[in-house]
């Protein structure tokens, strides 16, 4: 203990756990748990959850786009529907996904028994169910769920057309404001767990490259969340109680509204984006069988996007009347974001290169979501010049574009991380078959629905849009069997979480051959993890083919192990 | 040998594709109609170009790693334990850093050239904001860039859910007329909410912004019809707010300018309207919005049978 380099406290090991004795069964997910390890599974489960609403959501949008005319719902419908799709995606599926893979994932990467602040833990994540069934209620409410856009924007999202009080922009705005506030919550427990709690001998540079994601993207949490949530309170304030913030009769101004919205909601896209590359960056190494290439370099990278994501926010406002040399500022920095990112892309190829690849549905959740990331990084960069922004700004380019990112980029590295660490949070394996089904039909989907959008988009149709012009119906109908085919893939997906873990194969404690602290544990973890036999931390991490031990006394740990396999 | 031989044969095939590609870009965007067109269609495929070399670079490098570098099953071997190569995280650094400045100054430069957004004025609301743009109007539009006397200022209002567009001298129309090859100097205003002022084949987009009055300046090069669409989402009928753009020959914008004069003011018709009154008669069933604004009084409509060309 004494050769700490992380600050380590032996006295956290000892502080008696906040909820001793919690039941070991199925109802421990239902209760005020603070184990990090239940918590982590609370999220990943309640966030798939509103990942099928959000994905009805969607496929009913595209059942409408299915033809030129609005002729499936109301178009008023049709914008509470893209509404509705886009927050509970953000806020109620990847956000809180990603929520669960930290609390899962962090503290035994790093060695520790739980998260610094269990109780805090808990609190956040029961905030989840609490924010969720209030947007869910919005559809309950009359006049409907919110219909302004996910952004907000006032003055249409102040106009509260049937003058009540409770209303579903109230709703959607309190919603938001607790996701809010849960995310700052949580924000802090991981930054302090992952500054305070790492294994001795664990120093900066001997850290997962998943640690070194998280902690950065939730900086950003702590630096822009207070942003938004303060210009959230403000359109709640201008909606209900008469306040001009952003209304221009009353001296104020709807542009300021977008400064503080995307403030924060620009860099909200490198929060979810961070932990996946930091996915990608664990899991290559592990498929590939080789160390991941220049570390360092990849680990210093995220730092660079969480600085660079807090300075790019006006790019969304190129055509708001922003005046020329701020969009010349406003494109160069965001141009440069593709410099960290391209180290990190470049270096997983490169770890690729002359390994030896087992093509399991992991890895190719992982080969997919890049090739995906390459693309939709190029669009990115297209989309930060300025006179291209002005003609695609606004279009269907943009949501192509979103959707490469967060859905065939982002989830594919989610669904990635749920194939690898499923096996080593319940015990048992998935099926190989069913995630080979359900990564085949999830590719060709998500780029039937999301390519032809960037086409469109082009040719200049306007995204949310709930009827438009006959010229974009080629591309409109490719999205949306695109659409239903991904609705289709979530059944082998569903099916095999389910059934794997009612009865799957047995995992043992490292059925992936993988290097890391987690690894070391048994499948699944017992309660503290390592308990009062934290490992000391003697190597950097992805040693493969280096013959190099990575803690102390590494033999001890994997005897123990197949002791209890045995 | 080989091994240099099968990089440079592969970099040319590269190279070959993405100078293709680049070539294929104006089959995916409508038709040129303004002076801002050819500029912003260049720069987007020099980004075409630039990216299919590195997309389709690193897909090649990717798919032949899975390939040929795949472990049999049952295979426990790892791969070549390289951690790293500082010469090589410097190239890639390095170029990328060059491509995206590259490209940056390019697009600066088209910035400069373009330069459509005017001055901005800040007013009260939406009464105020009319009258400060229909006071533009009667003064005589600033010369353009090139010494051209700009045309305008005509006054573009947009309402949830219609456009509307006031000439000098007094004509309204919901469809906006424009003399080709002249500079037109435009006042954007919005009376409610945001509404984005948007005509693909000009490859050009402003937002209207309530409580600004906005000055625009655009020069349309090509005689046509071409679809003006609202680009901000503004509510429940945002998809039908659209209308055209009709750039027409000096002499012929100018007769057509005269004939509107002499016809009486009469209500457009309205497509958010007739949306709204189908909704009302089959018993107000949806979500909540507020009703449409009423649809302005104009001497000339837009032609719903006309076709547009992007």
């Amino acid at each position: 203990m004494a050769t700490t380099s992380a600050g380590f406290d032996p006295r956290v090991l000892r502080a008696p756990h906040p909820v001793p004795g919690a039941p070991d069964n199925w109802r421990r997910f239902f209760t005020f748990n603070t184990d990090a390890k239940v918590i982590g599974i609370q999220y990943i489960a309640l966030a798939l959850v509103y990942f099928l609403v959000g994905g009805l959501l969607a496929m009913i949008m595209r059942g409408e786009l299915i033809t030129p005319e609005a002729d499936l719902v109301d178009p008023s419908v049709y914008n509470g529907l893209y509404t509705m799709h886009g927050t509970v995606m953000l806020f109620l599926f990847m956000f809180p996904i990603l929520n669960g893979l930290n609390n899962l994932l962090i503290p035994p990467m790093i060695g520790a028994p739980d998260m610094a602040f269990p109780r805090l833990n808990a609190l956040a994540f029961w905030l989840f169910p609490v924010f969720g069934t209030l947007l869910m209620l919005s559809f309950l409410v009359p006049g409907g769920p919110s219909t302004s856009g996910w952004w907000a924007y006032p003055p249409l999202s102040t106009q509260n057309p049937l003058g009540l009080l409770l209303n579903g922009q109230f709703l959607w705005i309190l919603a938001v404001a607790l996701s809010g506030i849960s995310s700052i919550l949580g924000a802090v427990n991981f930054v302090t767990t992952i500054l305070r709690m790492r294994a001795p001998g664990m120093g900066w540079f001997r850290m997962p490259i998943f640690c070194w994601t998280a902690a950065a993207a939730q900086i950003i949490q702590l630096v822009g969340l207070p942003v938004l949530t303060g210009g959230a309170v403000m359109l709640l304030f201008d909606l209900s109680f008469g306040t001009s913030f952003y209304r221009p009769e009353g001296g104020g101004d709807p542009m300021l509204y977008q400064h503080f919205f995307w403030f924060y909601s620009h860099p909200a896209v490198y929060v979810m984006a961070l932990p996946v590359f930091g996915i990608f960056s664990e899991l290559f190494p592990v498929y590939a069988r080789k160390p991941l290439f220049g570390y360092e370099a990849v680990a210093l990278a995220s730092f660079a996007i969480t600085g660079l994501s807090l300075i790019v926010w006006v790019h969304h406002m190129f055509y708001s009347g922003t005046p020329q040399w701020m969009r010349n500022l406003f494109m160069a920095t965001t141009m440069l974001i593709a410099v960290p990112t391209g180290i990190k892309v470049f270096a997983w190829i490169a770890t690729l290169w002359r390994g030896r690849l087992r093509l399991t549905t992991a890895m190719l959740f992982c080969l997919g979501g890049l090739i995906n990331f390459i693309f939709a990084g190029i669009t990115g960069v297209m989309l930060a010049t300025v006179p291209v922004d002005i003609h695609v700004g606004n279009t269907y380019f943009v949501v192509g574009h979103f959707h490469y990112v967060i859905f065939n980029t982002l989830c594919f590295g989610v669904f990635a991380a749920i194939y690898h660490w499923f096996p080593k949070f319940t015990g048992r394996l998935m099926y190989e078959g069913l995630g080979k089904l359900h990564f085949v039909l999830t590719f060709v989907g998500s780029t039937l629905n999301f390519l032809p959008m960037h086409w469109a988009g082009l040719m200049g149709m306007p995204r949310r849009v709930a009827s438009y012009d006959p010229e974009f119906a080629l591309a409109n109908v490719l999205a949306s069997l695109g659409a239903f085919l991904l609705g289709v893939a979530m059944i082998p997906f569903l099916l095999n979480l389910v059934s794997s873990w009612v009865r799957g194969a047995r995992a043992s404690a490292n059925p992936w051959d993988a290097i890391g602290l987690e690894w070391l544990l048994p499948s699944p973890p017992p309660l503290e993890n390592f308990g009062h036999d934290v490992p000391t931390v003697i190597h950097g991490p992805y040693g493969y083919g280096l013959e190099r031990p990575l803690v102390e006394h590494e033999e001890r740990y994997l005897a123990r192990n197949r002791g209890e396999e045995a | 040998m080989r091994a240099a031989l099968l990089i440079t044969a592969g970099l040319l095939a590269d190279l070959a594709l993405s100078l293709w590609m680049a070539a294929q870009v104006p089959h995916w965007l409508p038709v040129q109609a303004s002076s801002a067109a050819p500029h912003v269609d260049g720069l987007f495929a020099l980004e075409t170009g630039i990216g299919t070399f590195l997309f389709a670079g690193c897909v090649a490098v990717i798919l032949w790693t899975v390939l040929m570098r795949r472990a049999p099953k049952y295979d426990l071997e790892n791969g070549d334990p390289i951690e790293g190569n500082l010469t090589l995280e410097i190239i890639w650094t390095v170029l990328p850093l060059l491509t995206v400045s590259l490209i940056t100054w390019q697009a600066m430069r088209v910035n400069a050239t373009l330069a459509s957004l005017g001055g901005k004025q800040r007013v009260g609301g939406g009464a105020e904001a009319v009258q400060v743009s229909a006071a533009a109007t009667t003064t005589a539009a600033p010369a353009g860039g090139d010494g051209q006397p700009a045309y305008g200022p005509v006054q573009v209002i947009a309402r949830q859910w219609s456009w509307e567009f006031v000439y000098p001298g007094g004509v309204r129309s919901t469809e906006l007329h424009l003399p080709v090859n002249r500079p037109a100097q435009l006042e954007l205003v919005s009376l409610d909410v945001l509404h984005g002022f948007y005509v693909p084949a000009f490859r050009l987009k402003q937002d209207l912004i309530p409580g600004s009055v906005i000055g625009y300046r655009l020069t349309p090069t090509r005689e046509g019809r071409y679809r003006l669409r609202d680009s901000m989402f503004s509510g429940a009928y945002f998809a039908s707010n659209q209308t055209d753009v009709v750039v027409e020959s000096g002499p012929d914008f100018a007769g057509w300018l005269e004939q509107a004069a002499r016809l009486p003011l009469r209500p457009s018709r309205n497509a958010a309207h007739e949306l709204h009154t189908r909704r009302l008669q089959r018993g107000d069933r949806g979500w909540a919005t507020v009703p449409p604004a009423e649809p302005p009084l104009v001497h000339v409509d837009l032609d719903p049978n006309a076709a547009h060309e992007g």
